[in-house]
């Protein structure tokens, strides 16, 4: 027998036409799936009541899983099929993963994505996420007595493309339908927001056990705009743990451990650090496997004192954000604070002396995100409630473009704008009768395209034979909901097409996309004027092609020694181009257009002539605009 | 006769009302539709209509249609616990037989 729940007014379903929807927060550590139910979200807890579900995924030698808690509970027995903070590997390389020398597992690398051997076979990190999805799609179908339409699943603000398209593949391995992919801080927001209600700038601090997010948003009359992210996506509670982990060996002068060993002391190190929340020192006892016993205790100074780099590095992407936003530490109105990890009292006491204001932790920092996924599925699946009119927008990390002529980026897409975006700009042929582009897709905030990213090339052919510069091509790039991009070209007169949708085979690591960013602040004034020159150096190499394309048509109107003295001038161009000294390029360009300036019009004289016979040419405007008759062809 | 609530539903209404920031109250009813007949309706009140007859239950103001009540006249409505499920039970006196969902009904 269907349970009921309470509708808007005039809002009851029909009877099976329940839309039954929720939101998933896939953590590092644990996760979490929620529902909104009599208008009210709330989080799905298990049999036993609890809402977390460990994001650990053990296998047996039959096949057969345990996901959770179950898994959790033999995690110090058996580290190797234990997999634990799986997160951490979707859509990432070997060489991605940090501290892999201290993880238990056999990882292979793969094309793509790294894969780990279990007593159950080779496992791609999106099977075993598949494998936590599928049991809070499970516990949800139980708790709400039906099929689920959809999920809203949420990823961290700094996933990039292959890390999302690896979360969508996990989630349809599990039988879910995505409604869409949500940044966690935005997630946290709408939680925040709604219960709220507040319009003003928020901050969003999300230290959860593998991530750390930071999203400057705006909220003003409903409508949510994340203003900036940032982050590191290698950073998070876990850290925390392997610091006390460090400060335990070293403490104990123990000797190098097994996996088993390893895996015991992580343990205790997390549990003295939940200690250590609420109390001023944590007693750490264990007994190894090796037969070796540790018994210390570690203080909140200690504990504050080894962990203060980790600190400063959650504050550092904060002043960029806040930076990227043109804003101010003044100008926060609020602080949310989110992720189990933000519980730690020396995190509050930072963020708060940051921010110079006391942080908002009022919802439980485990639970937000969820909340805030349940809402966004709930009004996705078509249960809008009256009231509901937010629009929810994102925006991209880092600057999306094409490369054009000498190597340079055409930025269509800039850093930090709101998704879902499309821009289209018009690109056209360099030379006479270019029948192909190549177009290279490529991500990054640096003006040469070797400096940053290339995400994807395709060729758009069958572009109409026409003298360089006529073809008109449109370039598209769409950003969809959930970040992935698309890219289209079409050439306007003939309607000719091509396209790709970019899924990256292999993702961009945090330490790339700070250091993308760094080098893009320290060059800016180096990449302007290495812009400027390769621009000259392309137009330099434009109007070569075109005087030379004009003195091989029209030969008979030069006397040989004109012939010769453009011909010097533009061995003194292509010389000075290959230089590095813009001005010289500049003269150079002078100079040859200054030689050719009576060719130009004997040229257009003769192209006029041709095409107005019986009228007078002295009647006729002729001489100026000498430059653009060059490339004519008559 | 009446409508009436059970302590434990009568708690949720007044905690979901709460959080929804506005609304006077439940409205219960039915509407034909469904695989044996008609269904309930669960919602929220913002406004008495002029036709409505009030109950008042621990608290909670239940407002029925004159139409619906015949069906409903009786009715308890309690919110339960089945394994990890739970929401809200009609426990009608007036139903002869209801679809295996429990969701419509015939009286």
């Amino acid at each position: 027998m269907a349970l009921l729940h309470i509708a808007e007014p005039g809002d009851s379903a029909a009877p099976h036409q329940h839309r039954l929807a929720v939101g998933i927060d896939l953590g590092t550590t644990n996760s979490l799936v929620a529902t909104v139910r009599s208008g009210l979200a709330a989080v799905l807890s298990d049999e036993l009541g609890r809402p977390l579900l460990p994001s650990v995924v053990r296998y047996h030698p039959d096949g057969s899983t345990e996901v959770g808690y179950a898994a959790q509970g033999e995690q110090a027995r058996d580290p190797r099929n234990t997999i634990v903070s799986v997160k951490r590997f979707m859509g990432r390389g070997l060489a991605d993963i940090a501290h892999r020398e201290s993880m238990p597992y056999v990882f292979e690398d793969a094309p793509g994505m790294v894969r780990l051997h279990t007593a159950a076979g080779v496992k791609s990190p999106v099977e075993v996420s598949a494998e936590i999805l599928r049991t809070l799609r499970h516990r949800a179908e139980q708790s709400l007595g039906g099929e689920l339409v959809g999920a809203v699943i949420t990823v961290p603000a700094y996933f990039d493309d292959a890390q999302r398209q690896a979360t969508k593949d996990a989630a349809k391995l599990a039988g879910l339908n995505v409604l869409r992919l949500l940044n966690e801080p935005t997630a946290a927001a709408i939680a925040y927001g709604l219960d709220n209600a507040a319009e003003g700038i928020y901050a969003v601090y999300d230290l959860g056990g593998g991530t750390f997010d930071i999203s400057i948003l705006r909220l003003s009359r409903g409508v949510f705009e994340v203003m900036a992210t940032g982050g590191d996506s290698a950073l998070g509670g876990d850290d925390f743990d392997q610091r006390i982990f460090c400060w335990i060996l070293e403490a104990a002068k123990l000797n190098p451990l097994s996996a088993e060993d390893a895996r015991l002391l992580l343990t205790s190190a997390r549990e003295a650090k939940e200690y250590l929340t609420n109390h001023g020192v944590a007693p750490i006892t264990a007994r190894l496997n090796s037969g070796e016993r540790v018994d210390l205790k570690l203080t909140t100074e200690v504990f504050t004192e080894i962990t203060k780099t980790l600190l400063t590095k959650t504050i550092q992407p904060v002043r960029k954000a806040l930076r990227d936003a043109g804003l101010s530490v003044s100008d926060v109105k609020g602080v949310v604070m989110v992720g189990g990890a933000t519980r730690m009292p020396q995190i509050q006491r930072a963020v708060g002396e940051f921010f110079q204001q006391q942080p908002l932790n009022n919802l439980d920092p485990d639970r937000v995100v969820a909340l805030g996924a349940a809402t966004q599925a709930n009004l996705l699946a078509g249960n809008r409630n009256a009231g509901d009119d937010w629009l929810l927008l994102d925006v991209i990390p880092l600057s999306l473009g094409l490369e054009t002529m000498g190597g340079l980026v055409e930025k269509l897409i800039p850093r930090n704008s709101t998704i879902p975006v499309a821009r289209a700009q018009e690109f056209t042929t360099f030379r006479d009768g270019q029948t192909a582009m190549a177009l290279h897709v490529v991500q990054g905030e640096r003006e040469l395209v070797t400096d940053c990213r290339s995400l994807a090339r395709f060729e758009l052919r069958g572009i109409p034979p026409m003298v360089a510069g006529a073809a008109r091509i449109r370039v598209t790039f769409q950003v969809d909901a959930d970040g992935l991009l698309s890219v289209s070209a079409r050439e306007q007169t003939s309607g000719v097409e091509a396209g790709i949708t970019v899924k990256p085979s292999y993702g961009l690591s945090d330490d790339e996309i700070a250091n993308m960013l760094k080098d893009s602040m320290a060059h800016s004034k180096d990449d302007a004027l290495r812009r400027a020159l390769k621009e000259a150096q392309v137009e330099a190499q434009r109007l070569i092609e075109a005087v030379q394309s004009a003195m091989k048509s029209d030969r008979d109107l030069l006397t040989d020694e004109q012939f010769a003295a453009i011909d010097t001038a533009i061995g003194r161009l292509q010389a000075a181009a290959l230089g590095e000294d813009r001005r010289q390029i500049s003269q150079a360009m002078n100079d040859l257009e200054a030689e050719t300036r009576e060719f130009a019009a004997q040229r257009m004289d003769k192209t006029i002539r041709k095409a107005m016979a019986g009228k007078r040419i002295e009647d006729l405007p002729g001489t100026e605009a000498s430059t653009e008759t060059k490339g004519e062809h008559a | 006769m009446a409508v009436t609530l059970s302590e434990n539903a009568a708690k949720h209404v007044a905690k979901y009302l709460q959080k929804r920031g506005k609304g006077i109250g439940l409205r219960l009813g039915v509407r034909t539709s469904g695989c044996s007949g008609v269904a309930y309706k669960l919602e929220f009140a913002d406004a008495v209509e002029p036709e409505d007859i009030e109950f008042e239950s621990h608290g909670v103001k239940v407002l029925v249609d004159p139409k619906s009540l015949p069906y409903i006249d009786g009715t308890e409505l309690d919110y339960t616990r089945e394994g990890l499920n739970e929401g809200f039970k009609f426990n009608n006196p007036n139903v002869k037989d209801a679809c295996g969902c429990g969701e419509s009904f015939n009286v």
